[in-house]
Parts: structure tokens; C-alpha cells; sequence
């Protein structure tokens, strides 16, 4: 039993940190159409620049906030060089720009941190156990889900209290309205990105120390990403959320129970590699089920 | 009396709070022309789309012939002759002329799958889809990309395009929309001379056409038909003055 | 011409004693054939496929799988390569052409994730250290050891897709497809059930990505998860926009381009990727008709 929660705590913690990046991703898509391959690569260099402040003596808080301040200035840079030429271009060539912004951002960390993998530890202070029910959990975890809770409640808080969060909101249906009240589109724009990358920064800033910080980090995350989005409904902050946790929990409890599961009914060498398979791909396989039930998502918005 | 083709009975369709299809109830026959007039934000277009398929309806049925429709997509419809233009031209504007016909022709056949032969050189689609650019004058022009014509040849296109899938039921959706003066003219006189063979809907702004056109007429209010009768009824009846005419002073 | 260049080449390196340009040019022709493939329905069907990768892989794995359980004759194993990446192609095709767009895209490129992923897990298929194969499959009369022989036949079975493609997009069912990319809206209020037009070209471009993979495991003799990998899928889209969409041979100069590109800046950097990267990004920015629409653009003038 205190296994069992403790594999849906770990699931929460993975889907709380999907969630940074989807809410992100789903934003630049709601406010400007955007699709962003690149957005894994904001992930990875906060993790990057988080794992050698950490490893030149910051104190970990300062390492978090220099991994998010990174990420954040580049997704500024990215996007006053690149996205904001793709605002109108087709799907298809904001794919391949985004694409080749991989290509460099993976070649350009690894030319500036190297191929092999960058170790941060998790800090003194949060490296024990939380024992509560009989259940003993690792605190960084805790502190993990726990953060990643309250910047949701942050992003909702922005969204749905703040005038920022009023023309965001405004500026993904209506544009000219927006536009006609003499905001500056382009700017808001550019702010929204960067709050977008800032996201992608805590959050791999906050998992560098629990996991191989490494050129290729971005990519594996970005796709479990695109997932919880498609299963959320696109464009939509709450469907982020809900897809995120989804993702999480499912992709976690499917490698933790869908071999043992299988031990019973197949034979061991069968179990074990029709249970890998099969747990590697249960989140597809949710995705899947999503489409045929509801096409557009859990939670769609609008008409785009 | 010719046979009712389209019958629209208790059509309800909101989008959240917002009632566009309010009890609705039409009927359109063969060789008549029932026109849908209403101040802009009346539902007028919303209604033509449940007509055609492309938006269901909250409740309602909507019946072709002795078939109930209601439920069917909008490909489904067309195959079974409701033909339609759309307000905003939507043509395939990389072919030309001839082809955005041509597919219209094409897709009279029972299929399209058909892989080997060449489209472009096929007499079965090509004929036909030229004597319909004569039909509506765009004969000279049949060789031109779609997206190279002018505004009123790409109206006049739309037209084409409606005719030569055969239809039974013809939807129009506001075919004077930017035309001129003498291009309006012409656009009356074609739809005229079509009206006898096909059952045709037509939403329009100008008056001038709806009085030359329609035989019948439902006013449109807020999603609620809140008239019909003949032009000249509807002209002097008190409440679409008040609903409709109004609007413009 | 190109074509002319193209028979004469394995006569010329015997000549000028090159035999790797021999092979070198097999594997774009290799590639090649999948560019043209997804060129089918991302250039003519507007369908951006970003898991064109995984029929690539799918089509791989059954001809070293097969070759596994000794099945090693070409004529059984290609054609069941082509089948299983059709089929993979309409399950997907089917769940995907629900959506448009940037879900369409998501969506194909995480089926390819779970095609990748299943491959990884596969102990029996060698899982993340691949699957080699013995030897060449055998086909009746053609020696596929003699790497002029492979490099005929890839040749071969190129131009006939690319023929077969040619013909596929002038016909009525491509008309259907190409109206479908330009306005969907037109073509269903005309009477066209779209989803299965785009469905079969799904299917068709799935299939033709198949054969390329069942090529390159002979070619390679060798099947590795990275057939299946989506910076894979993304290279073929490259490939796609370097020709210049919906030219179907223009598919062919992308690969090539490609190819020669990676192996070029290679000679100049361990960090080519970071260059190439930098053109992509200049080319997709400003030269919207890709090479194809460059060298066509030439000609006329």
C-alpha cells in the first residue's frame, strides 16, 4: 500500500514538472500560433546553468534562479531573432526553424559543458526523508511537487487575476481587440515567451539534481510534453494542468505496475519484455484513447 | 405545386448563452427561390452551415426529400445534392480555373480513387467543367489560376463550381457580396435563369436581388424567423421594419 | 542528366578506383526514397507527418527480424516490410487525421516516440544495441552483395515510386488530396469524404518509407532504434523543404544536399550539427521554394 503511494507521489512529481513545460508551450501556442520544438532546449539549459552555479558553490536557490534567468533570456533572444518571423508562417516551417534551434542550442551546450553527463547535488538541507503514514518519501520530492504546485497556483493566480493575464487571455482570441486598445502585441508577445522559457528553466533547474543532466535532456521531455498537451486540449492552461498529471501518473504507475501485472498471465522472459514494452508506451496508448474520445482534447479552447 | 426538397422544422443551435438558431422552421421547393434576409449577426450563415452539415444542430431536423439529413456530415449532404457557396470565396486557389470545376464534376462520380489517370486529360471531367465556365461567362478564363481572378469572376466561380455538382438543393450564401453594380446585374440574371431547375436558399444584403430573385422570403432576427411571406408582404409588415429596416437608420 | 550521372556512376568509380562514392550515393538514394514519400502527403496533402521515421524503422526491422527467422528471400521479405509499415501507417493515419495541424503534428511525431520506445524495449530485437543481419536478402537473379547490384536496384525502385507518386498526384485521387490541402472546407461541401483520401496517402507515403527502411537494412545490414528516432523524422522533413515541397524529385536534391552537407561540415567540425543547424534555420526564414524551386526559378531565367 505505502508503495503504491509512494509510486502516485512520484507520478505527481513527474507530471507537476511536465506541467512547467506544457504551460509554457501551450501559451506560445494559444497567443501566437507558435509551435516550439526548442522549447526542451530552454529545459536543458536551465538545467545546465543551474548544475554549474550549484557546482562553482551557489547556494542552491541562487543555482534555481540562474538556471530560470537563463532559460528566460534566451527564450527573449530566441524569440526577437527567430519566433517572431514564424508569428505567420506555416506550421511546417516553424517546425523545421525550431528544429535546427535544436540543433544548435544541443550543439552549443555541448561545446560549452561537453558530452557527458553534468552531476548537481540535491541540497544538504533536503536531502533526508519525510516519513508521514508510515510512508517514508524523499524530501527533495516532496519539495518538487510542492513547487511545482504552488507555480501552478502562481500561473493561475497571473492568469486569471493580473491585466497581464487579462490581455493574455484577450490576446489569444482576440487580437485586434487587444491590439486596438493600443497594447503592444509584440511586446506582449515577447514577454509571454519569455515567461514560457522561464517556466522551462525552474523546472529543469529543479530536476538537475535528481536527474543526468545532458545534451538530449530537452528532447525526451519535450515529447512527453507534446503529449500531456494533445491530452489536455491545446491552448488550454487547466488542460496543461489536468494532461501534465495525467502523463505523470500514467507513465509512472505503467512502469511500475505493468510488469508485475504481467507476471501472473505470461511467461517470465515474455512478461518482461512485453511489460517494458508495453510500459514504455502506456502514455501513447492513453494519448490514443483521448483521440478517439474527444479529438481536440480533454479541455479545448476556442476555435483555433 | 412542385415538391418541398429541403424542410427545416424546430432548429435550435446556440453557441454557450448565445441563441443563434432559435425554432426555426423553412421549407424550400423546386424552381423557388426562399430568401434569408436579417441584420448582420442574425444567424443567417450559422443557419445556411447547419443546412449544409458543417454545424450541427442543437435540436431540430432538418429533412431532403423524405430523408432525414439532420445527422449527416457535410460531404455526405453534398453527395446527396445540397450544393453550396460560401460567403468568403473558398476556392482551391493554386488550380485553375477548369480545376476547381472539374473537382466538382469529379466528385459527382461515385469515387475518386482513382490513381492512374491523369485528371488534367480527362474528357469526362473536363467537358463538362468548361460548359460550366461558359455558362456563367468565365469561358476565356478557364486556363487562369483561381487565385488570379478578379474578385467578381472568383463570385462567379463559386457559382459555377455550385452548378456543375447538379445540385438539387443550391445554398447561397450573399452571391452579390462585393460585386459591382453591372456584375450584380449579371449575377441576377444567372441565378434567374438556374432558379427553375434547382430548389435554391439564398442569403443576400441587397435588396435589389431579393425582390428580383426570391418568391418567398424569412426574416431573420436574434436566430428567430420572425416573418415570412412574399417580398412584398414582408416589405410593408410592421415588425420586420421595425426589427430590420430599422437597423439602418 | 542527373539521371544520365546517375547510371553512369558505378562504371565511373570502378574507373576512378572510388568505390565508396558507390555506396555513399546508395544511402541518399535510400533516403531519398522516404523524403519522397513524406513529400507525397506533407507537399501535395499539407499533412506535416513529423514520425515519418517510424515506417522507416518499421520497415527495417521486418526484413532483420525476418532474416532472424530465416527468411532471407527479398521477394517475401520487402513486399512484408512494405505491408507492416502500411499497416502501421493506417492504424496511426486513422487516429491522427482526426486532427489538424499542430495536434497532427504532435500526434505523429508521439506514435513514432512509442514506435521507438517499443523497439527499446524488444530484448529479442536486440533492444537498444540493435539487430544485425548475416547477410543480404537474396533476390532471383540480381547478386545484392555486389554493391553495384544494390545500388541498381535502389535506383530502380526509386524512380518507380517517384513515378508512382508522379502519377498518383495528377490523378482524380490527387486532385482530391491537393484541393483538400489548399481549402478541406470546399472539398467536403463538394461531396469529398476528405479524411479517406488523405488516409490512403497516408497509408501510401507509410508504405513507400517502409521500402526505404527494408532498403537500408540491406544496404546497411543493420537495424538500429535510430531508424526510428525523431531527429530522424525531423531530417526527412529537412529533406523535404531543402528540395522544395510538393516536387517530388526536388525530395531527392534534399537529400543529397543533406547528406553531402552533414558530411562536409563533419570534415570541418566535431560541431557541424551547430552549423547545419544555422543554414536550416537561414534557409526556412528566407528561401521559401527550397533548392528545387531555386534551380527550377534558373532555369527559367
Amino acid at each position: 500500500m505505502s508503495l503504491a503511494i509512494e509510486q502516485i507521489l512520484n507520478g505527481l512529481q513527474f507530471g507537476v514538472m511536465i506541467f512547467l513545460l506544457a504551460a509554457g508551450l501551450t501559451l506560445v501556442f494559444g497567443i501566437m500560433g507558435v509551435i516550439n520544438l526548442a522549447h526542451g532546449s530552454l529545459y536543458m539549459l536551465g538545467a545546465f546553468v543551474a548544475a554549474s552555479a550549484a557546482g562553482r558553490g551557489a547556494p542552491f536557490v541562487l543555482a534555481v534562479l540562474a538556471g530560470a534567468g537563463a532559460a528566460a533570456l534566451a527564450g527573449v533572444v530566441m524569440e526577437l531573432v527567430v519566433i517572431r518571423r514564424l508569428y505567420r508562417r506555416e506550421h511546417l516551417d516553424q517546425v523545421l526553424a525550431t528544429f535546427a534551434l535544436i540543433l544548435i542550442a544541443n550543439d552549443g551546450v555541448a561545446i560549452a559543458w561537453g558530452k557527458t553527463p553534468v552531476r548537481m547535488d540535491v541540497p544538504g538541507a533536503l536531502t533526508g526523508a519525510v516519513t508521514f503514514a508510515g510512508l517514508t518519501y524523499p524530501t527533495y520530492r516532496l519539495l518538487l511537487i510542492a513547487a511545482g504546485l504552488a507555480v501552478a497556483a502562481g500561473l493561475y493566480v497571473l492568469i486569471s487575476r493580473t491585466r497581464l493575464g487579462m490581455l493574455i487571455r484577450a490576446g489569444a482570441t482576440h487580437r485586434e481587440t487587444v491590439a486596438a486598445l493600443g497594447v503592444d502585441i509584440a511586446k506582449l508577445n515577447t514577454i509571454v515567451f519569455a515567461l514560457g522559457a522561464l517556466l522551462a528553466g525552474v523546472a529543469g533547474a529543479l530536476l538537475a539534481p535528481i536527474l543526468a543532466v545532458q545534451v538530449g535532456m530537452g528532447e525526451q521531455i519535450l515529447i512527453l510534453t507534446f503529449v500531456a498537451i494533445v491530452v489536455g486540449g491545446l491552448g488550454s492552461i487547466r488542460g496543461a494542468f489536468i494532461g501534465a498529471l495525467l502523463v505523470g501518473l500514467v507513465d509512472t504507475l505503467g512502469r511500475a505496475y505493468i510488469p508485475v501485472l504481467l507476471k501472473p498471465v505470461a511467461a517470465p522472459a515474455l512478461a518482461d519484455s512485453l511489460g517494458g514494452g508495453l510500459s514504455a508506451i502506456a502514455i501513447y496508448v492513453l494519448m490514443a484513447i483521448v483521440l478517439v474520445w474527444k479529438p481536440r482534447g480533454l479541455f479545448p479552447v476556442g476555435s483555433r | 405545386m412542385a415538391d418541398t426538397v429541403l424542410a427545416v422544422r424546430g432548429l435550435r443551435k446556440a453557441f454557450g448563452a448565445l441563441v443563434v438558431s432559435d425554432d426555426v422552421a423553412l421549407e424550400v421547393r423546386t424552381g423557388e427561390c426562399h430568401a434569408l434576409i436579417g441584420p448582420n449577426g442574425a444567424g443567417k450563415t450559422t443557419l445556411l452551415a447547419q443546412l449544409a452539415g458543417e454545424v450541427a444542430p442543437d435540436a431540430g431536423t432538418i429533412r431532403f426529400g423524405d430523408r432525414d439529413v439532420t445527422r449527416l456530415g457535410p460531404d455526405a449532404r453534398a453527395r446527396l445534392g445540397i450544393a453550396r457557396s460560401f460567403q468568403i470565396t473558398t476556392i482551391v486557389a493554386d488550380f485553375t480555373a477548369e480545376d476547381n470545376v472539374a473537382l466538382a464534376v469529379q466528385a459527382r462520380a461515385a469515387t475518386s480513387m482513382r490513381f492512374w489517370r491523369s485528371a488534367a486529360r480527362d474528357a469526362a471531367l473536363r467537358d463538362p467543367a468548361r460548359a460550366a465556365l461558359v455558362r456563367v461567362g468565365l469561358g476565356p478564363r478557364a486556363n487562369t489560376r483561381a487565385s488570379d481572378l478578379a474578385h467578381g469572376e472568383q463570385r462567379l466561380l463559386e457559382l459555377a463550381i455550385a452548378l456543375a455538382q447538379e445540385p438539387a438543393v443550391l445554398l447561397l450564401d450573399e452571391p452579390m457580396a462585393g460585386l459591382g453594380h453591372d456584375e450584380s446585374r449579371a449575377m441576377i440574371a444567372l441565378l434567374r435563369e438556374i432558379k427553375p431547375a434547382v430548389a435554391m436558399l439564398l442569403i443576400e444584403h441587397d435588396m435589389q436581388a431579393v425582390a428580383e430573385l426570391a418568391d418567398r422570403v424569412t426574416v431573420l432576427v436574434a436566430g428567430h424567423a420572425i416573418a415570412s411571406g412574399s417580398y412584398e408582404t414582408i416589405r410593408t409588415d410592421p415588425r420586420v421594419r421595425e426589427a430590420y429596416l430599422g437597423d439602418d437608420g | 542528366m542527373t539521371l544520365a550521372l546517375l547510371i553512369a556512376l558505378p562504371p565511373l568509380a570502378a574507373v576512378l578506383d572510388q568505390p565508396f562514392w558507390v555506396n555513399t550515393v546508395t544511402r541518399i538514394l535510400i533516403l531519398a526514397l522516404a523524403a519522397v514519400s513524406l513529400d507525397l502527403i506533407v507537399g501535395y496533402g499539407g499533412l506535416v507527418s513529423f514520425g515519418h521515421a517510424a515506417y522507416f524503422a518499421v520497415g527495417g526491422y521486418t526484413i532483420a527480424v525476418l532474416a532472424q527467422h530465416g527468411i532471407d528471400a527479398a521477394l517475401i521479405a520487402w513486399p512484408a516490410a512494405v505491408v507492416a509499415a502500411a499497416v502501421l501507417a493506417a492504424i496511426v493515419g486513422t487516429l491522427s487525421l482526426r486532427t489538424t495541424g499542430i495536434f497532427f503534428i504532435m500526434i505523429t511525431l508521439a506514435f513514432a516516440q512509442m514506435v521507438f520506445f517499443t523497439l527499446v524495449a524488444v530484448k529479442a530485437w536486440g533492444g537498444n544495441d540493435g539487430l544485425p543481419l548475416d547477410a543480404r536478402s537474396v533476390l532471383p537473379l540480381v547478386n545484392l552483395r555486389d554493391p553495384n547490384a544494390l545500388y541498381f536496384v535502389c535506383l530502380g525502385l526509386l524512380l518507380a515510386f517517384v513515378a508512382l507518386a508522379a502519377q498518383l498526384v495528377e490523378s482524380r485521387f490527387g486532385m482530391v488530396l491537393r484541393g483538400a490541402r489548399s481549402s478541406e472546407r470546399r472539398m467536403l461541401a463538394l461531396g469529398f469524404p476528405t479524411f479517406r483520401y488523405k488516409l490512403v496517402a497516408f497509408v501510401v507515403a507509410g508504405a513507400g518509407a517502409g521500402l526505404a527502411g527494408a532498403l537500408w537494412a540491406e544496404y546497411a545490414r543493420f537495424v538500429s532504434t535510430d531508424m526510428a528516432s525523431w531527429t530522424r523524422s525531423g531530417e526527412f522533413l529537412v529533406m523535404v523543404i531543402l528540395g522544395g515541397l510538393g516536387s517530388l524529385v526536388g525530395a531527392i536534391y534534399g537529400a543529397a544536399v543533406l547528406l553531402g552537407l552533414e558530411s562536409f561540415l563533419a570534415g570541418f567540425t566535431e560541431h557541424w550539427m551547430l552549423l547545419l543547424g544555422a543554414i536550416l534555420l537561414v534557409v526556412v526564414l528566407f528561401a521559401k521554394r527550397g533548392l528545387y524551386g531555386w534551380l527550377a526559378g534558373a532555369n527559367d531565367g
